[in-house]
């Protein structure tokens, strides 16, 4: 040994590191929680966890201002919004079971991996005990099933996948947006008697869970109706130029192009089938060509601009339907934001409130009492009329909109407007539905974490 | 002290990393729970596995940028690879990372054989974009080709009917080593207002991360790590001199894929599911600044570029308005509505402009990344004693011949 010194030292180092070593893992004093990150203070903290880069930025952002409304709301902060329309009225003000509402955020990206980063930094390091948001359906299935093992709530925000419900349901998971079977089942009548039914459809579809199911639930209501399908090109999101998809379109013999992209994507998909391509002044098959975009959103149609004139397609809520709830909804919103919100808003919102209120009806925030609370829940006054939490697979059901580009808008507000309030009934399905995973499709058992 | 074959100077480096790495949840929580600063605390499970993992990514990426000077745009297809591998033992055979992990190590090899083989006939910026096609490759295969074996954009994930045919009736339904379950913490104390996470799956990686570090730093010391540096100074004398030096570079290309094949497979062991992007091209881009963010060709300089991007990630982005708001309000409200405005630029879902910033700063200033600026930092100190040490009493030292 040439360094008697240095050796002395190191060998002093190294028997602390292993006497902590070894010491470490016989201490167990991790306090025994019931449940995990169960609020012990004065406030309980919620996790907003929305796209706020990528593709679908604008409406993640739009989702925050309506998450930080809710949250003001059950603070008892501003008007109260939709907590004074709501049926259930055991909210009061005083944040969640006289606990002060705080909040954190998150951005997902739009990408699996940074949402579920992002929603993991929120259990582990800030302590949230339920996580609302995601604009899309990929990512959504992924935080959902994070929220699942971790053991705390997830409320979806927008994602309209048939599988956040159906074959990827999970126990501590709850959807209130609709999905692509209702906006299928409420298209096709309204489709048939705009079209006709000799007709053949041209899909371009996003390529990843919610582009595959809405593809296969429009693609079932357009052929009941007596539609072709000519054929369906899957794209990748955010792919930005679509007109290498779209060259195929004109002279595919196909007279309607379908749009199953959303966002971004779609603004850039409509923009160029309009204005590059012409499409809507092309005759086919000796009718006109016509385009729809079965799911649409404010933020995409302001985007579109002039395109979406006569375009059809569906939404979850929209802030021009005149029940008291809506006109509460949008009173707030506006005072605060000074514009109306949008229907990926309201769902974040609507979320939030539900959450809060389910558990002041449990009476405590284990997960396991929260979504008994939630189950078979009936409600009204949040603005999409009755409502119904099903116990099955924790869908909402509830009436669901067929909109339309208006042709003569007013304001970068009102370019769409509601065709038909397609009837509940029209769009309810069976749980065990095979475009829901069929009979194998299963909630799992609910998990209160640790 | 010389332990393991290293010098007496590598020993006690060594001894320092394993020390950094074991204390490190307590050394990333400087600021006590509920303080106005502690949104600046990284010592949650979840960002000390990331930045173990991405350490042993850059540790292994470096092998192969830092000592030959081939610079691949394409180590996250590895990545990837090692992801899907451990889910796919997840889905088939049962939780116990056991499986996995050393098939993720042995795919991502024979993928980097093949891949090597090929991107090696070039060099230089030819084999750059060789490897970013390779990787763009194996992104959409994997995002929209592939999708009965990665399930796409979705992600590939465990479900309650997959087979897992060695799922014993009491196993965890989690990630986990022989028992140890991964997610769980062993201990949490709560030491005068300070909180500290120990986490299983943390100090699982955390071994493997010192073991792969040992092991490159016998590289970096042996004489095929010199060979590989000979590589990255003059190829063409080395070639002139009759030396085929394709297989030292096909060598240290599929080992620092294996780094990242374990690194991938690590990922998925702490999270049980693969998602695509870790594929993509920008993934492969994170590799690179990191390692140069800290210092191409030094053997710290990687963990520490990976620790300092994961740490911007992760806390820059989460920084909101409502945050800043708390922190400004003593001041008047203009002035509060001033900074706010242009912090706005810098945190939250900006993260990537100051991630910018600092990384054209060190590549400017310190182009030998964290690790140059440390050593600046350490001369700054040496250098002084002597200067200072009663000068007028020695006579000045008598000027260079040269000067």
């Amino acid at each position: 040994m040439s360094n008697s010194n240095f050796t002395r030292r190191g060998l002093l180092r190294t028997g602390a590191a292993t006497g902590a070593g070894i010491a470490l893992p016989t201490i167990f004093t991790s306090s025994a929680h019931a449940i995990t990150n169960e609020p012990t203070g004065d406030t309980v903290t919620l996790g907003f966890n929305v796209p706020q880069t990528g593709p679908y930025a604008d409406e993640g952002l739009d989702e925050l201002r309506a998450q930080e409304l809710a949250v003001e709301h059950l603070n008892g902060i501003g008007d109260g919004g939709m907590l004074n329309t709501f049926s259930s009225q055991v909210l009061d003000g005083t944040g969640i079971l006289g606990k002060k509402v705080a909040f954190v955020t998150g951005d997902t990206q739009t990408k699996s991996d940074a949402a579920r980063a992002s929603a993991k930094s929120m259990i582990e390091k800030d302590g949230v005990t339920m996580i609302n948001g995601g604009s899309s359906s990929g990512v959504a299935v992924a935080v959902q099933g994070l929220c699942q093992e971790a053991g705390i709530i997830f409320m979806a925000g927008l994602t309209h996948s048939n599988d956040t419900t159906g074959k990827d349901r999970k126990a501590n998971g709850f959807r209130h947006f609709f999905n692509g079977y209702m906006s299928g089942a409420a298209l096709g009548p309204v489709l048939k008697g705009a079209y006709g039914e000799e007709r053949a459809a041209y899909h371009l579809t996003a390529d990843y869970t919610w582009g595959w199911t809405q593809q296969e639930s429009i693609q079932a209501s357009t052929e009941a109706i007596g539609w072709k399908t000519i054929n369906n090109v899957l794209t990748p999101v955010g792919a930005g130029d679509f007109s290498a998809y779209l060259n195929q379109v004109a002279n595919s013999g196909a007279d309607v192009l379908i749009l199953n992209h959303y966002g971004g994507d779609m603004i850039n998909s409509l923009t160029q089938a309009v204005q590059q391509f012409d499409l809507r002044n092309k005759q086919a098959n000796g009718k006109n060509f016509e385009i729809i975009v079965p799911l649409y959103s404010e933020l995409m149609a302001a985007g579109a601009g002039d395109n979406i004139k006569g375009v059809y397609g569906s939404m979850n809520w929209n802030w021009q339907l005149s029940d008291e709830g809506t006109a509460a909804f949008v009173k707030s919103f506006g005072e605060k934001f000074g514009k109306p919100p949008s229907n990926s808003a309201h769902t974040c919102y609507v979320q939030t409130i539900l959450y809060a209120d389910a558990v002041t009806r449990a009476g405590s925030f284990a997960p396991c009492a929260v979504a008994e609370a939630l189950e078979g829940f009936e409600f009204d006054g949040l603005g999409n009329g009755p409502t119904l939490y099903r116990a099955e697979d924790h869908q909402c059901f509830k009436d669901v909109l067929v909109m339309k580009g208006a042709d003569n808008p007013t304001s970068e507000y009102d370019t769409l407007e509601i065709v038909e309030v397609t009837p509940v009934e029209q769009v309810t399905y069976a749980p065990d539905h095979p475009m829901f995973g069929g009979a194998e499709a299963s909630l799992g058992s609910c998990n209160n974490g640790v | 002290m010389k332990l393991f074959g290293l010098s007496a100077k590598d020993t006690r480096f060594l001894i320092i990393v394993i020390l950094l790495t074991m204390f490190t949840p307590v050394l990333l929580q400087p600021f006590p729970e509920g303080s106005g600063l502690a949104t600046f605390n990284a010592g949650y499970p979840d960002l000390m596995q990331r930045i173990a993992i991405f350490g042993i990514f850059a540790i292994g990426f470096n092998i192969l940028f830092g000592l030959t000077g081939y610079l691949s745009f394409g180590h996250a297809a590895f990545l990837g690879i090692g992801s899907y591998s451990v889910v796919w033992m997840y889905k088939l055979l049962d939780y116990n990372v056991i499986w996995g992990l050393p098939l993720a190590v042995v795919i991502s090899g024979l993928f980097a054989l093949v891949i090597g083989y090929i991107s090696l006939r070039r060099s230089g910026i030819y084999f750059s974009i060789l490897t970013l096609a390779f990787a763009q490759m194996a992104y959409n295969l994997a995002y929209s080709v592939l999708t009965p074996i990665t399930n796409g954009e979705t992600g590939l994930q465990v479900y309650t009917s997959d087979a897992q045919v060695l799922l014993g009736a009491n196993e965890p339904d989690s990630p986990h080593f022989f028992g140890i379950v991964m997610r769980e913490n062993f201990w949490q104390p709560n030491i005068g207002g300070w909180e500290f996470t120990f986490n299983n799956g943390y100090y699982f990686i955390a071994i493997i991360a010192i073991l792969v570090f040992y092991l490159s730093l016998r590289i970096f010391r042996s004489p095929f790590g010199l060979m590989l540096k000979a590589i990255k100074t003059n190829q063409t004398r080395l070639n002139y001199t009759g030396i085929n030096t394709r297989p030292y570079t096909l060598a240290a290309f599929v080992i620092s894929g294996m780094y990242a094949g374990l690194a991938g497979g690590l990922m998925a062991a702490m999270d049980p599911l693969a998602g695509a992007e870790r594929m993509q091209w920008t993934a492969s881009g994170e590799v690179v600044l990191m390692v140069i963010l800290g210092g191409a060709g030094t053997l710290m300089g990687p963990v520490l570029g990976a620790g300092f991007i994961k740490y911007l990630e992760n806390i820059f982005s989460k920084i909101n308005d409502t945050v800043l708001h708390g922190w400004f309000a003593a001041l008047p409200d203009g002035l509060e509505n001033f900074i706010i405005g242009i912090s706005h630029f810098f945190v939250g879902k900006s993260w990537h402009l100051t991630s910018g910033l600092l990384f054209m700063l060190v590549v400017i200033f310190l182009p030998g990344g964290l690790v140059e600026g440390g050593k600046r930092i350490s001369a700054l100190f040496k250098k002084k004693p002597p200067a200072d040490k009663d000068a007028e009493h020695h006579p000045k030292e008598a000027p260079h011949v040269a000067e």
